[in-house]
């Protein structure tokens, strides 16, 4: 639940936050896709 | 209400007339002070509590921890994954290991303490500190998870380039298991609370964030390595790199984690009218739940499924190269390594999918589904296993993603049975099932499969017994969920008391009144002899 009173350094601060984390875990995904298809080669 | 005196910075003070909000009536005078003061009950009853008021100075203070209006609560996920994704770290342990057995001359046993003294640590912080972890607050909780985390990864740099392994050890293991514990239990509560119509999946995104963690840390740590070198001055070099990004990562966490401001306890409200089962009306202590069945169902309910998923994870590759052994299509080496990067997506993916689901569906049938279906799928590995290279892996991959959620979905099972007010606590608690399933489940399944070795067997036969003893195990586990029934309300905590540990408000005008350590010997007093409050 976001309140009526978000602005726009909000939104930037959300898209940021989650950037911060999800950078690193798509790498992390990436890698292990990498090793799983070894499975199917 | 009867007179009694309060007592602020030692002395004897006039006596408080102010009912049941005598504590914030008093504020101006006592600001800054401890103050004991009698909260009245109904019924004549009554309880002292000691509030500490006025202690709005610091970033760490748990009113300069509430939200301001208009915080938006998708940016605490965020908060609990830098954190989670950091202490996850812990399970890519297994990479330093043939590095520091070369540098430092170390056997295999020896250069896996570090992370089984973690492990350790993690159930027993998690246990002891969960208690002071609810009272300061998720940041404080956060700042003290990230200077023992990447302490311990600092003081394993020195230990390394000194050649002191003992060292290593204590920092990784010792002072660094205890930022495992402080950090695993730091977001739940908070994220409880945040998502009252969701806790299932708000709590599973940040669990996931832990078995995400190895991911990350497992091919950056292999690349430091490469790039540093495996000698102890790499080793080294590595430890300290490490230690300072995840600090600075971390922070992340510590500077974006706030408690629900009381505009959004108004709010929560609109949130559950959707969801009329999701809401939850009492409150039960953690030194109130751990005399309760529900708290020991549960845990054995945890460290069995834990155990389970083990059973699979210790040996999965050299499992599934035994199992296809003697067939026609057997499985070479390195697509074993692929199976193992399988179960690990799904033990993520099954942090959060299935905790999300036990929103919908509760708590108790996933459980079930856990535990029921889990010990069907040992039962089709046994049998049907060797049959199918894709019916094996997928039933692997199921059984795993089961193992996830059993951790992801236990916060909000909790929440369910004893109510948000010590939840992190208690959490804490239960989580030294983990550290027995994480010492019990290695042991038997590497035990049985070297007896099964010396005694000849091959193949699927090296694996039947432990599978047999997964599946009673998860059947016992399947047993203890179906007599949990909800907490009798003796043990549930009085409404006065529960509201005496929120932080009154988000601003600088919020005196806050904090439960504190010496209100549990306060309200003892008041406690029967099965330390229930007296109603």
């Amino acid at each position: 639940m976001s309140s009526s009173r978000e602005n726009p350094s909000s939104t930037l601060l959300l898209v940021g936050a989650w950037l911060w984390v999800g950078l690193p875990l798509a790498y992390g995904l990436y890698r292990l896709f990498l090793n799983a298809a070894k499975l199917f080669v | 209400m009867r007179d009694t005196p309060f007592v602020s910075n030692g002395a004897s003070r006039t006596l408080c007339q102010h009912e049941q909000e005598c504590c914030a009536a008093c504020n101006t005078e006592a600001s800054g002070l401890n103050v004991v003061a009698r909260v009245r009950l109904p019924y004549d009853r009554s309880v002292r509590v000691l509030v500490t008021v006025g202690d709005k100075v610091g970033f760490l203070a748990r009113e300069r921890q509430v939200a301001p209006p208009g915080w938006n609560r998708w940016l605490v996920p965020p908060a609990a994954l830098a954190i989670h994704l950091s202490i996850g770290q812990a399970y890519a342990w297994s990479v330093f290991k043939t590095p520091l057995e070369k540098s430092l001359g170390i056997t295999g046993t020896q250069s896996a303490l570090p992370f089984q003294l973690g492990i350790v640590m993690l159930g027993l912080s998690a246990a002891v500190l969960g208690t002071t972890v609810e009272r300061r607050g998720p940041r404080w909780a956060m700042l003290m998870s990230l200077l023992a985390f990447c302490s311990g990864l600092l003081i394993s740099a020195v230990g390394v380039w000194a050649g002191m392994y003992w060292v290593v050890v204590v920092g990784y293991g010792l002072v660094g298991g205890i930022g495992l514990g402080i950090g695993y239990i730091s977001p739940v509560s908070t994220l409880i609370k945040w998502f009252p119509d969701r806790p299932g999946m708000a709590t599973g995104i940040a669990i996931m964030g832990f078995g995400g963690g190895a991911l990350i840390a497992s091919p950056w740590s292999t690349s430091m390595l490469t790039a540093f070198g495996s000698t102890t001055s790499g080793i080294g070099q590595a430890f300290l790199v490490h230690g300072i990004a995840y600090a600075v990562f971390m922070s992340l966490g510590v500077l974006l984690i706030r408690l629900p401001s009381p505009e959004f306890t108004a709010q929560k409200e609109a949130l559950l009218k959707d969801r009329p089962k999701a809401g939850v009306a009492h409150n039960v202590s953690a030194n109130n739940a751990i005399r309760t069945p529900q708290f020991w169902l549960l845990w054995v309910v945890l460290c069995f499924n834990v155990t389970a998923g083990i059973g699979i994870l210790e040996k999965a590759a050299p499992m599934l190269v035994d199992f296809f052994k003697e067939s026609s299509t057997p499985v070479a080496a390195t697509a074993a390594t692929g199976f193992v990067a399988l179960l690990s997506a799904a033990n993520m993916a099954g942090r959060f999918v299935w905790s999300s689901t036990s929103d919908v569906v509760g708590r108790k049938n996933i459980y079930r589904l856990y535990l029921g279906v889990g010990a069907l799928l040992y039962l089709v590995l046994l049998t049907l296993g060797s049959t199918s290279t894709p019916l094996f892996v997928i039933a692997a991959m199921v059984i795993l993603s089961f193992y996830g959620a059993g951790f992801a979905t236990v916060p909000a099972y909790l929440r369910d049975l004893f109510g948000t007010y010590q939840v992190g606590a208690i959490h804490g608690r239960l989580l030294t099932a983990w550290s027995v399933a994480g010492v019990l489940g290695p042991l038997i399944v590497n035990a049985i499969a070297d007896a099964g070795k010396k005694a000849g067997h091959t193949g699927p036969d090296l694996y039947a017994t432990s599978f047999y003893i997964m599946i009673a195990l998860l059947v016992v586990g399947f047993i203890a969920n179906e007599l949990i029934r909800p907490v009798d309300p003796r043990f549930h905590e009085p409404e006065a008391v529960v509201r005496a540990q929120e932080p009154a408000g988000s601003g600088d005008d919020g005196t806050a009144a904090k439960w504190n350590e010496a209100e549990a010997a306060d309200a003892a007093e008041e406690q029967d002899a099965e330390g229930v409050v007296k109603k």
